[in-house]
């Protein structure tokens, strides 16, 4: 449960002032699959930090399943990502050199969760990525749909409050976005994830089941997408 | 998809409540990022291991080195006191009027019954030593028998000369073993007859070899009485009619009785060369083996630390190499370290995860450094080409000193990844 309430964010540049952020309201509930969409410079990238708890807050609160996120410090901030978000990337961002077990244990190195338990739900995670059968393949060896579904398994592994996606299709062809955009859905609905992507692309936002706009810092449309895709 | 997973996966985690990696964790993170870059990682470590193992094979062979030269020099005897010619503290060439060393000399001290073997007079001179195949110009030292006591001779074949043989000024000579070599080759010498500027001798003895000992060595010395030497083979005799002598030497029983040994020689000889009445300078020397050898001991010291201190320098190199690597390792890794950040790593594991590397990758590189380091010394031991023990000390420091390089120099990087914004980090291209 995500309640985001009359949020700004200021970065100074220099002698300039940016405004990111003016002020956003939203509230996300468990179990929603939610896409926020705006074009560059909307201040999109800068509310998926703040939910992402990788930044904090000019002003205004932010609420995580009742973590008052703004007034947390790095260490804490840490540690609430550790075990309420999971992250998924436009580039994947596996570990080159590493097994996708072992990409998708990482993450859980973070919160003293036990090796065998880490493989165990490693493993569970990967097979429901449909990656069970490339356990030792290292992401060289996979394709960038099998990345990213990795990708997504490392996200889901340690059951998160939140998977946040930015642009999870972004370097991908229309055929793979379209599975991986389904996969997440499915995820969706079967293991009752919440779910929020960020994209500019409405085809990938159709996928969702509300639509959240930003332009210029403010939320301007946030209505329900009536006819999700698929 | 059946329920089945669903349960499994959505099963929330039984939080420990713990943050961050446990050592162990930490450990397996850094070796796992240092085993996935075999190449880099092996390179990293050439700087520290060639460091190491210079200063390993350096300080082993020059205290090896040190060893042997102060072994050979004791060999010579270390009670030994060697009186000579010449004002104390100046070097050769001295001007002015000086008496020779003389038999008298010797005789004086012979008298006063000092607590020791000898003493020993010596006078010797350059000849042409001619045996049947081979001649050679070479020192003859004219001495008595307490020579082999005092120099601590021993004989390889044959025996010294007798009181007697001094008595006597018997036509014997004793042979270096080099000199043996020289003039009879791997022959039989005792018994043979060698000619010194003409007069011939005969071969009594060969001298086992004392190796390298310093001024004109005595395995290059033919040895024959000392009264054969004034009498028939060269001209001793000073305008006083005393017989000169080179040197005295004379072994001291009791070591604690050098210094002792030493003022009492010094004063009768003053007393003798009437130097006390007008109040003048020495006019010969006395020297102390022992003096020497501890004042050669701290030359040798100081050479081998000095090599030690050149390959701490490439050891510095190494480290600066590790700090160099580190640093490209960091930007390299931006993307990773965000990676980690954002999915919950704290600074402190960044920190760690870094300068965890540092160290391995020093005390690895230290290792295979003392290893290598190790080789040419024990290699030269076990052939016994020369004696270099590697000691615990050269160990000790060179892995002491690659450990302390590796942390000074990664804190640096490690800290610059950790403080590294999670954001930007991720997006660094």
């Amino acid at each position: 449960m995500i309640t985001i309430e009359q949020m700004t964010k200021v970065y100074t540049m220099g002698e300039i002032e940016v405004h990111a952020l003016r002020g956003v309201n939203l509230t996300i509930n468990s179990g929603e699959f939610v896409a926020i969409m705006g074009p560059s410079g909307s201040g999109k990238s800068t509310l998926m930090n703040m939910i992402g708890c990788l930044d904090t807050p000019t002003s205004g609160r932010y609420a995580l399943d009742g973590i008052e996120v703004a007034s947390l410090n790095d260490n804490d901030l840490s540690a609430v990502r550790a075990r309420k978000l999971g992250f998924v990337f436009q580039q994947y961002m596996l570990l080159p050199r590493q097994s996708a077990l072992a990409n998708v244990e990482m993450p859980m190195l973070y919160r003293g969760i036990e090796s065998k338990e880490r493989a165990r739900r490693a493993q569970v995670a990967l097979e429901l990525v449909g990656m069970g059968n490339r356990l030792d393949h290292r992401p060289n060896e996979l394709s960038g749909g099998q990345q990213q579904r990795v990708a997504i398994a490392r996200a889901l592994a340690g059951s998160p409050s939140v998977i946040l996606a930015d642009e999870p299709t972004g370097a991908l062809d229309s055929t793979t976005s379209e599975e991986i955009m389904y996969m997440l859905k499915q995820l969706n609905r079967e293991q009752k994830l919440t779910i929020i992507i960020v994209t500019h692309e409405s085809d990938i936002a159709a996928y969702a089941d509300r639509i959240v706009t930003i332009r210029d810092g403010v939320v301007t449309t946030d209505r329900k997408n009536e006819v999700p895709h698929v | 998809m059946s329920n089945q997973p669903v349960r499994r996966v959505l099963e929330p985690v039984s939080d420990t409540g713990r943050n961050g990696l446990d050592y162990r964790e930490l450990l397996k993170v850094s070796l796992d990022s240092l085993l996935a870059n075999r190449l880099r990682t092996f390179l990293t470590m050439l700087g520290i291991i060639i460091g190491v193992a210079s200063v390993v094979s350096l300080m082993t062979l020059g205290n090896g080195a040190s060893n042997a030269i102060t072994s050979q020099f004791s060999a010579l005897g270390t009670n030994v006191l060697t009186i000579f010619n010449g004002r104390p503290n100046r070097g050769p060439g001295q001007s002015g009027n000086i008496a020779p060393l003389t038999m008298s000399d010797y005789k004086a001290i012979a008298r006063m019954r000092l607590p020791i073997v000898g003493p020993v007079p010596q006078f010797s001179s350059s000849a042409t030593i001619a045996a049947p195949v081979a001649d050679k110009s070479a020192t003859v030292l004219g001495t008595t028998t307490d020579y082999a006591k005092v120099q601590n001779i021993t004989m390889d074949t044959g025996s010294f000369f007798t009181d007697g043989n001094v008595q006597g000024a018997s036509q014997v000579v004793v042979l270096g073993s080099s000199l043996k070599t020289y003039l009879f080759g791997s022959g039989e010498a005792v018994g043979e007859t060698v000619r010194i500027n003409t007069l011939a001798c005969r071969v009594i003895g060969v001298m086992a070899s004392k190796g390298g000992g310093g001024f004109g060595s005595v395995d290059d010395q033919a040895l024959v009485p000392i009264t054969l030497a004034h009498t028939r083979l060269f001209a001793a005799r000073t305008s006083d009619g005393n017989l000169r002598v080179s040197t005295i030497s004379l072994s001291v029983i009791n070591a604690d009785d050098i210094d002792f040994t030493q003022q009492r020689i010094q004063m009768t000889l003053r007393d003798l060369r009437k130097l006390k009445s007008d109040g003048s300078e020495d006019d010969f020397n006395v020297i102390n083996q022992a003096s020497f050898l501890s004042s050669l001991s701290n030359i040798t010291t100081l050479l081998t630390t000095f090599l030690a201190a050149i390959a701490g320098i490439s050891l510095l190199v190494g480290g600066i190499g590790i700090m160099n690597i580190m640093l490209v390792s960091v930007t390299e890794r931006t993307k990773e370290i965000g990676l980690r950040r954002a999915v919950g790593a704290q600074s402190r594991d960044i920190l760690l995860q870094f300068m965890i590397e540092a160290v391995v990758l020093s005390l690895l590189g230290g290792f295979i450094g003392v290893v290598l380091g190790s080789i040419l010394p024990v290699a030269l031991t076990i052939t016994g080409t020369f004696n270099a023990p590697v000691t615990l000390n050269s160990v000790i420091i060179s892995l002491s000193v690659s450990l302390a390089t590796g942390l000074f120099f990664g804190i640096w990087p490690a800290r610059n990844a950790a403080n590294l914004n999670p954001i930007q980090a991720l997006r660094h291209e």
